[in-house]
């Protein structure tokens, strides 16, 4: 899972998170998994992805897939975009 | 009825006039066009010289701000002799000197829900150079509301986006993004820095697109987003598409006027630009130093990164970034007295707040940060 500048402070800094799971919801909650501190910032309470924040599997957002239930192969790349603001 | 090119304007604009994909039409076209860029900042600096330069007949600008020193790292439109000026009026003059023919409006005013509708009638399309998510959310509902496009880019640290929210012929920006990220959780470039030539990218794409949209030629950025990362040198699209729950273009739309955008976005008005601190949690510089003189026991923590303390430093403070400070907390001592600082007050009075929930109550946020140390105790420390 690729995370951009603006949320890797909640991932130590990384560019990249390897994460495991067979769909995008599992795959995301792994991620959270490892970086607790980063679940209330990128979910709301029922587990879902908060309104500013998007995932992509390759060019297409997960939302216009099957959402956090859409299959993943083992070399797919989550792609985390977030709404930035700075002009 | 498109307006007709003088002489010196055809000398001008000829390495357009051989491209048969402008030509005299499309320099017309380019004549007869008006545009809006909201912000004469880093993303508005290059969007309105490219604009001008290409010869957009009617410009305008809108800004509130005063140049600062500052802002020349990034914001090429403006220049040394002109800090301490309206940016307006910097960024018109350098307009009209690049091009004379040109008609630049400019207005020296907040763009808010009161004067929006107003200030943009005039003009086809709006190129948002903002800097906020308040202002952005009300640029969108503003094009949607009223038909125009909406020539978008945003930017962070080495990152950028850019693409076109044109409600008519696809997504808005609320179809991406239906609602802002939480106050303060992602910074500005104010608190985090950006890479000076990273809005140069941005707005030169966008003052692309708004060429292309006025000529009507090549395929826009409409329905597709623009990821641009400087370090790796990587440009990517993603597909938009259309959000049927979207309140302001979808089917059943909730917002059908300008709303209050400051209270959607839960960040306080253009009258509060600082987050509301009650006041019997600051501390001021001068206060500080005098408590510290007379050899209060008083734990300092910065809160800010790294990096930022070989700019300057406070001796004795201990740094802990606010990305860390959650996971700290327990190391803190509730009995003592702490105080909290950063470069300017906005990223300790989050960690104040952090601070204040957990159950603190002996601590106090250094007002306007370690500048207002550098501006009132210690004048030989840098300001940035």
């Amino acid at each position: 899972m690729k995370i951009p500048n603006t949320l890797r402070s909640y991932v130590n800094g990384q560019g990249e998170v390897s994460v495991q799971g067979a769909t995008a919801g599992a795959a995301l909650q792994d991620m959270l998994a490892q970086f607790p501190a980063f679940r209330p910032h990128l979910c709301k309470q029922d587990g879902s992805l908060r309104s500013f924040v998007n995932l992509y599997l390759g060019r297409s957002n997960i939302r216009d897939l099957q959402g956090l239930d859409t299959p993943l192969n083992s070399d797919d790349i989550l792609n985390l975009v977030p709404a930035i603001a700075g002009g | 009825m498109l307006l007709e090119l003088s002489r010196a304007e055809i000398l001008r604009y000829s390495r357009h006039l051989l491209i048969p994909e402008v030509g005299l039409d499309g320099q017309r076209k380019l004549k007869s066009a008006s545009v809006l860029v909201v912000g004469t900042g880093g993303l508005g600096s290059p969007v309105a010289l490219y604009l001008a330069a290409a010869g957009v007949g009617h410009i305008g600008l809108v800004d509130y701000d005063v140049l600062e020193e500052s802002n020349l790292q990034r914001q090429i439109i403006h220049g040394t002799s002109r800090v301490g000026t309206l940016k307006v009026e910097s960024a018109r003059a350098r307009l009209l000197d690049l091009n004379p023919s040109i008609q630049v409006e400019v207005f020296n005013e907040p763009f808010t829900s009161a004067n929006a509708m107003r200030i943009a009638e005039p003009f086809d399309f709006i190129v948002d150079g903002t800097d906020n998510f308040a202002t952005r959310y009300l640029i969108n509902d503003l094009c949607v509301l009223s038909g125009k496009p909406d020539i978008y880019g945003a930017i962070y640290r080495f990152d950028g986006q850019a693409s076109v929210f044109f409600a008519q012929q696809g997504p808005c920006y609320r179809c991406l993004f239906p609602e802002p990220p939480p106050p303060g959780m992602v910074p500005s470039c104010a608190d985090a820095g950006v890479l000076g030539i990273l809005p140069g990218t941005i707005g030169t794409i966008q003052a692309t697109e708004t060429i292309k949209l006025i000529l009507g030629i090549g395929s826009s950025l409409v329905g597709r987003l623009l990821l641009y990362n400087a370090l790796d040198m990587s440009f990517e699209y993603v597909k938009l598409k259309k959000n049927p729950a979207c309140k302001v273009c979808g089917p059943h739309p909730e917002i059908t006027g300008l709303i209050d955008y400051f209270e959607f976005c839960g960040v306080p008005g253009l009258d509060h630009p600082e987050p509301a601190t009650a006041a019997e949690w600051n501390i001021s510089a001068l206060q500080l130093a005098e408590r510290l003189k007379r050899g209060d026991k008083i734990h300092l923590i910065d809160v800010r990164e790294p990096h930022e303390l070989a700019i300057s430093h406070i001796d004795g403070a201990q740094n802990m970034p606010l990305g860390m400070l959650a996971a700290h907390l327990g190391e803190l001592d509730s009995a003592q007295e702490i105080v909290l600082f950063c470069k300017s007050g906005t990223r300790s009075a989050r960690a104040l707040e952090l601070l204040l929930s957990a159950g603190f109550r002996k601590v106090k946020n250094l007002q306007g940060g370690i500048n207002s140390w550098a501006l009132e105790v210690d004048q030989s420390m840098p300001l940035y």
